[in-house]
């Protein structure tokens, strides 16, 4: 656990730089603020409707896929590191296994899910 | 043990100095190559040759009024950039600059943690920083910043897969996740030639990544304003850029570590062959951002999911040819 202690030390450092800058800048820096000043930017218009705006459900399908194409990365990665010693078999499991991720690929991109128009 | 925690501490402030002086020059390299590749000087009025630029930059920015929008949610507001700085500055420990050196009679290695797990970290830390970024476009309460936070996650997300495919080629070759002993199995050979195809796909990822030119869709400027911190100014503002440059060096230094022989290399020391490395890795990522023009967004998507994922996945089944190839196997 030793080999932990100098990323919790630069947790700490980052943490402190961070939130420290953040809090000088705003104590410095001068304080004018009015109501236009303080809208969201719309190119220099007043801001028109409603800013949380209803998006394409295409990132909510994009975020799904990733996931699930994530875990199955996360197999691969333990299996690199010892691939040599389980030898023949590991190679062939590991080919059964890519097929079905690259089915599984080729039936979103078939569905359609890959397509931004 | 205080001798442990010593060594410890001083290396910390000294590499994130370094790491931080580094980042500063490299904003004014990125204006001044730019400038060049565009027939024009760059900046050249702050001090000899423009090298003054980047100081005069953080000190203006770190003065400017700090601004919170009245409708934004605060607290997620404030917190944001220092959640994408903080997982950029914790990526920096495991990079390792140079191998084991005496100093004052005493071997001290030239990075601060050899994790066994070591790239896996650098991939888990560095995706928290999408937090950051998805949060800020959020909690600005603006329809520019939202739809930059949204199209920056989509993209960084689509991306990682890519990026996380291409290297389990080099963990095949290396037999370890740590980045030392990456570095170790690449005394004969650097994993670039035999890993060609990863290396293209890392290097295009790991562009799209850091949201760089020709990927940089979610600060598009002639589209979004500025994308996800449009409504950011003053040090919040800067705190993403910060984050944005010190995460090409850490992209640069682990295109160095898996494909380039890290610090290995005849005649200089250890750790100018990695900086060197590094700061050719920097380079072509500016060279690429003057040469290329910005993609459009289904592009981005089809670059990812229809050509990079696939490519990445077919080279995790030629590496083992290549591996025979090559005679590692």
């Amino acid at each position: 656990m030793i080999n932990y202690l100098p990323i919790l030390s630069l947790f700490v450092l980052a943490v402190t730089f961070a939130f420290g800058t953040i809090l000088a800048s705003h104590l410095i820096g001068p304080k004018n603020p009015y109501r236009e000043k303080l809208s969201p930017y719309e190119c220099g218009m007043p801001p028109v409707g409603n800013t949380k705006e209803r998006f394409p459900i295409k990132f909510y399908i994009i975020a799904m896929l990733f996931i699930i194409f994530d875990i199955e990365g996360v197999f691969m990665i333990p299996w690199a590191v010892v691939f040599k010693r389980l030898g023949m078999f590991g190679l062939i499991e590991m080919g059964v296994f890519i097929a079905i991720l690259l089915i599984g690929l080729a039936y979103v991109w078939k569905k359609g899910a890959l397509e931004w128009e | 043990m205080t001798e442990f925690v010593t060594i410890m501490i001083v290396k910390m402030v000294v590499i994130f100095a370094a790491v931080m002086g580094t980042m500063t020059y490299i904003t004014l390299a990125e204006r001044k190559i730019l400038g060049y590749m565009q027939i024009r000087p760059g900046p050249n009025r702050v001090g000899p040759w423009g090298l003054l630029q980047p100081i005069a930059d953080g000190i203006k920015l770190f003065l400017k009024e700090d601004i919170i929008p009245d409708k934004a949610s605060k607290a997620v507001f404030v917190i944001a950039p220092a959640m994408a700085l903080i997982p950029a500055v914790m990526t920096i420990a495991v990079v390792p600059f140079g191998p084991t050196v005496t100093i004052l009679g005493r071997p001290v290695d030239i990075y601060m943690a050899d994790l066994n797990i070591g790239i896996l970290y650098i991939f888990a830390v560095s995706s928290i920083g999408v937090y950051g970024i998805v949060l800020a476009g959020w909690a600005s309460e603006s329809k520019y910043s939202l739809l930059g936070g949204l199209r920056a996650s989509a993209q960084m997300i689509s991306y990682e897969l890519s990026m996380g495919f291409a290297i389990v080629g080099v963990i095949m070759m290396s037999q370890s996740l740590s980045m030392v002993k990456i570095i170790e199995a690449q005394q004969g050979v650097w994993f670039i030639v035999p890993q060609l195809f990863g290396f293209i796909i890392y290097i295009t990822a790991a562009m799209a990544e850091l949201n760089r030119t020709p990927f940089d869709l979610p600060e598009g400027e002639s589209e979004l304003v500025a994308g996800y911190f449009t409504e950011y100014s003053s040090m919040k503002y800067a705190m993403f850029m910060l984050a944005e440059y010190i995460n090409i060096i850490t992209v640069s230094g682990i295109v160095t570590t898996l494909y380039l022989g890290g610090w290995s290399g005849p005649v200089l020391p250890p750790l100018l062959w990695f900086v060197i490395k590094l700061l050719a890795v920097v380079f072509f990522m500016i060279w690429v951002r003057a040469t290329v023009p910005r993609l459009r967004y289904d592009q981005l998507m089809t670059l990812g999911w229809k050509v990079l994922l696939p490519a990445s996945i077919v080279n995790i089944l030629l590496t083992p040819i290549i591996m025979k190839i090559f005679g590692y196997l």
